[in-house]
């Protein structure tokens, strides 16, 4: 990995990043200021700028976003999945109180698999299509552990009937293409967990499934989580499984972080129009699913030339309500939110919570509000920006 | 896989009788008349070419004709030419008009020679074009990849006869190199005479095959290593050795198959330019020598021949991926 040593753009911590000193628990996973750029035949892609956030052991993130918000590269960096030639990064990833980002891609790959593992999209291609499911389990075993073949498949078949493979071991000689599209993912989530990696960055994992397998899925993560004691990263543009799993919520805009906070946090009190229109966007699961979806106006822009000030004002509904052009000048730096600690929104409005209630939750489907507040989804934190004090007295803590 | 192979083997078979009915068709009202084959020039009435059609059976109806000739297939013939009587052993594809022998069998005798000059042409280009590749593919955008992708689109803009020529000039002609150069019998004249005779040819073919086989296997290769289960590979923590050669590479080499297959049916129909530059007595040198001579005979058995290959080729790259890609359900 190649650090570039530019000058970081403005970080988005603001005024929270003093040091934690004596934290109990140091987070698990710690990145500061993570800027990944691509250079490309059209110019710099600027997929990440200024990134920063950490996440405890046990305790689940979930990062939000539109498609093309940075949310995959961020977290292949933390993988150290980036190619080192065709990328520029800058920054800090520090896993288990090791710096990894520029860390040599043969002392990476102990790293990879074994302490941070990740569950991709479409578990159809992120298997391979040729070598029989077991093999491939008992390959990344073997990566890490000295064991002989057999031992190695029986353990492949041991996490296979673990994550819910019937018959897993007659299954376990299946190829992918055998496989229904949720034991793949099932599958995949074998491969991750059967190394017992600290943390598992689970990239959309329920995207590319039905409906009626994505909460199996996410039940089973939850599950695996308890056994497992992982921290997890959950990528998604569905706010809907961030209220199911996360402790922690970041929004992501263009690449960078625009709005951070427990679930109940986001969930109940955003600050910040993305987010508004993140969670307007969502379907009532109890009504008509196409009766109150309202989608964000407008594309994600471009990256390779992100609009000025603030990355959402192009689409943003209420940059009027900011005094003079500052939408459009000036970025907008993390300031702390109105309902408790931790939380912090990237936006120039004087008064968000008065706009949320008045003009916004009128329109967001009732169901996850109601979600949210029966408090269905369990309020832990653990996870938070640099230095940010973990604990949220604003709200009851289980555990 | 077994009643795959069956069928497609039946499939195969209807093709070559297609192809020995369109060169049946082209022998009979194509623009040579055979019997002209046999009528001195000087001395041709037209009398006398009507006897000749006689004597050959020429003059019988078509489909009695085609029958009798491909019951050679099945059975020895006795076939009178030119007013002798000769014998043509099972498998009997005719007598050559010119040399008056089986035409099969002079071919099949030069067919060592063809074989083995398109085997070892094709490991040199294997070699030297999947390793370039895939070297390419793995440093994409460098130097070395844009001086191996530039050498190979060089050399490819040369003609393969003055390559080959070329060679035969300054290294054999001139440095005095290869001194042997030609087809030995590894059996008769030694493995070294055969490897020594063969080894320029081989270096020729290798060097002007494996540019497309540069390009084709760094094509597929980039595309690997672009794939999801080789990020998924990288994930899992294994070495990038394990990852280029286990995961990349076994996806890779199934496009790399198709063009083999092809490629190698056509080499062993005969290198017409490498036989005819190196002096070997190969299968090539005789189609172009029986196009030469208006061989009918000997211009059909080749064509059946080489349309054999092709077909056999296609049923072999079929059952490769079968075995690369267990996806490929043969039925
Ligand atoms: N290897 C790459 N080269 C150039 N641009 C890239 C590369 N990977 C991602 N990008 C760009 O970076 C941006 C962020 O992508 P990504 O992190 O995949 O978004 P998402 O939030 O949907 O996961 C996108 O605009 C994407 O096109
Ligand atoms: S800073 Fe302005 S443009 Fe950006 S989200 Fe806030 S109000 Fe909208
Ligand atoms: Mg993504």
């Amino acid at each position: 990995m190649t650090q570039t040593n530019e000058p970081a753009p403005q970080t988005g911590t603001g005024g929270l990043s003093e040091p934690t000193d004596g934290a109990a628990t140091d987070p698990f996973l710690v990145v500061e200021d993570l800027t990944v750029k691509f250079p490309t035949a059209d110019g710099l892609v600027q997929a990440v700028t200024g990134l920063s956030y950490s996440v405890e052991q046990g305790k689940t993130l979930g990062i939000v976003g539109e498609s093309g918000s940075g949310k995959s590269v961020s977290s292949l960096a933390v993988m150290g999945l980036h190619d080192a030639k065709r990328t520029q990064m800058s920054g800090s990833i520090r896993v288990g109180g090791k710096e990894v980002l520029g860390l040599a891609n043969d002392k990476m790959r102990r790293i990879r698999g074994r302490e941070v593992a990740m569950i991709f999209q479409d578990p159809l291609t992120a298997l391979h299509p040729f070598y029989k499911v077991g093999a491939q389990i008992s390959e990344a075993y073997r990566a890490h552990h000295d064991v002989s073949k057999s031992v190695a498949r029986t353990k492949a078949i041991e996490m296979l009937d673990r994550v819910g493979i019937p018959q897993a071991r007659t299954r376990v000689d299946d190829y992918p293409h055998q496989f229904s599209g949720g034991m793949r993912q099932r599958a995949m989530i074998a491969m991750a967990l059967v190394n017992d990696p600290s943390l598992v960055i689970a990239d959309e994992p329920t995207t590319a499934l039905d409906v009626t397998v994505q909460a199996q899925i996410l039940d089973l993560l939850q599950e695996l989580q308890k056994d497992f004691n992982s921290a997890i990263i959950i990528i998604t543009h569905d706010l809907g499984v961030v209220a199911e799993m996360a402790d922690d919520v970041m929004v992501m805009y263009a690449g960078r972080a625009v709005e951070f906070g427990s679930t109940r946090q986001i969930l109940t009190h955003p600050e910040m129009p993305y987010t508004w229109g993140l969670l307007s966007s969502v379907p009532d699961v109890t009504a008509d699913p196409e009766a109150r979806l309202i989608p964000i106006k407008g594309n994600p822009p471009s990256l390779l030339k992100p609009p000025t000030g603030c990355a959402f004002h192009p689409r943003c509904p209420h940059m009027d309500k900011v005094p003079g052009n500052l939408c459009k000048t000036t970025l907008p730096e993390l300031t702390p939110g109105e309902h408790g600690e931790g939380h912090v929104k990237r936006c120039h409005l004087p008064d968000p919570s008065a706009i949320y209630v008045q003009e916004i939750l009128p329109e967001i489907a009732p169901d996850l509000v109601e979600m949210t507040i029966n408090d269905q989804f369990p309020q832990k934190t653990g996870t938070g920006l640099v230095g940010d004090s973990p604990s949220d007295d604003a709200l009851p803590k289980e555990r | 896989m077994f009643g795959y192979i069956v069928r497609r083997l039946i499939a195969g078979v209807l093709v070559l009788i297609a192809v020995s009915m369109m060169v049946f068709a082209i022998f009979f009202y194509g623009p040579n008349d055979p019997a002209l084959a046999y009528c001195p020039e000087s001395r041709c009435t037209p009398q006398r070419l009507d006897n000749l059609r006689h004597n050959l059976g020429l003059d019988r109806p078509a489909p009695q004709q085609y029958v009798e000739y491909m019951s050679g297939l099945v059975k020895s013939r006795h076939i009178e030419s030119g007013g002798i009587s000769i014998d043509c052993n099972w498998p009997c594809l005719g007598v050559s008009f010119k040399y008056r022998v089986s035409v099969f069998h002079y071919l099949w005798d030069r067919f060592p020679a063809t074989f083995s000059v398109a085997a070892g042409g094709a490991i040199c280009f294997l070699i030297i074009g999947l390793f370039s590749g895939i070297f390419a593919a793995r440093r994409r955008g460098t130097m070395a990849d844009k001086a191996i992708v530039s050498t190979s689109l060089f050399i490819n803009a040369i003609p393969y006869y003055l390559l080959a020529l070329l060679a035969y000039l300054y290294l054999v002609q001139g440095l005095g190199l290869f001194p042997e150069t030609g087809y030995h019998s590894p059996f008769k004249d030694g493995p070294f005479k055969f490897v020594g005779g063969l080894a320029l040819p081989w270096l020729m073919l290798g060097i002007a095959y494996s540019t497309q086989y540069a390009r084709f296997s760094r094509g597929a290769m980039v595309d690997a290593l672009n794939e999801d289960y080789v990020r998924t590979a990288r994930a899992k923590g294994l070495m990038e050795r394990v990852v280029v050669r286990r995961h990349a590479l076994r996806a890779a080499i199934v496009p790399v198959v198709t063009i083999f297959g092809l490629d190698f049916a056509y080499l062993l129909a005969g290198t017409l330019f490498t036989e005819k530059i190196f002096g070997i007595q190969g299968m090539g040198l005789a189609g172009l020598d029986a196009v030469q001579r208006t061989d009918l005979p000997m211009i059909s058995a080749y064509t059946l021949i080489s349309a054999a290959f092709i077909v056999v080729a296609n049923i072999v790259v079929d059952i490769l991926y079968s075995v690369i890609d267990p996806r490929v359900r043969l039925a």
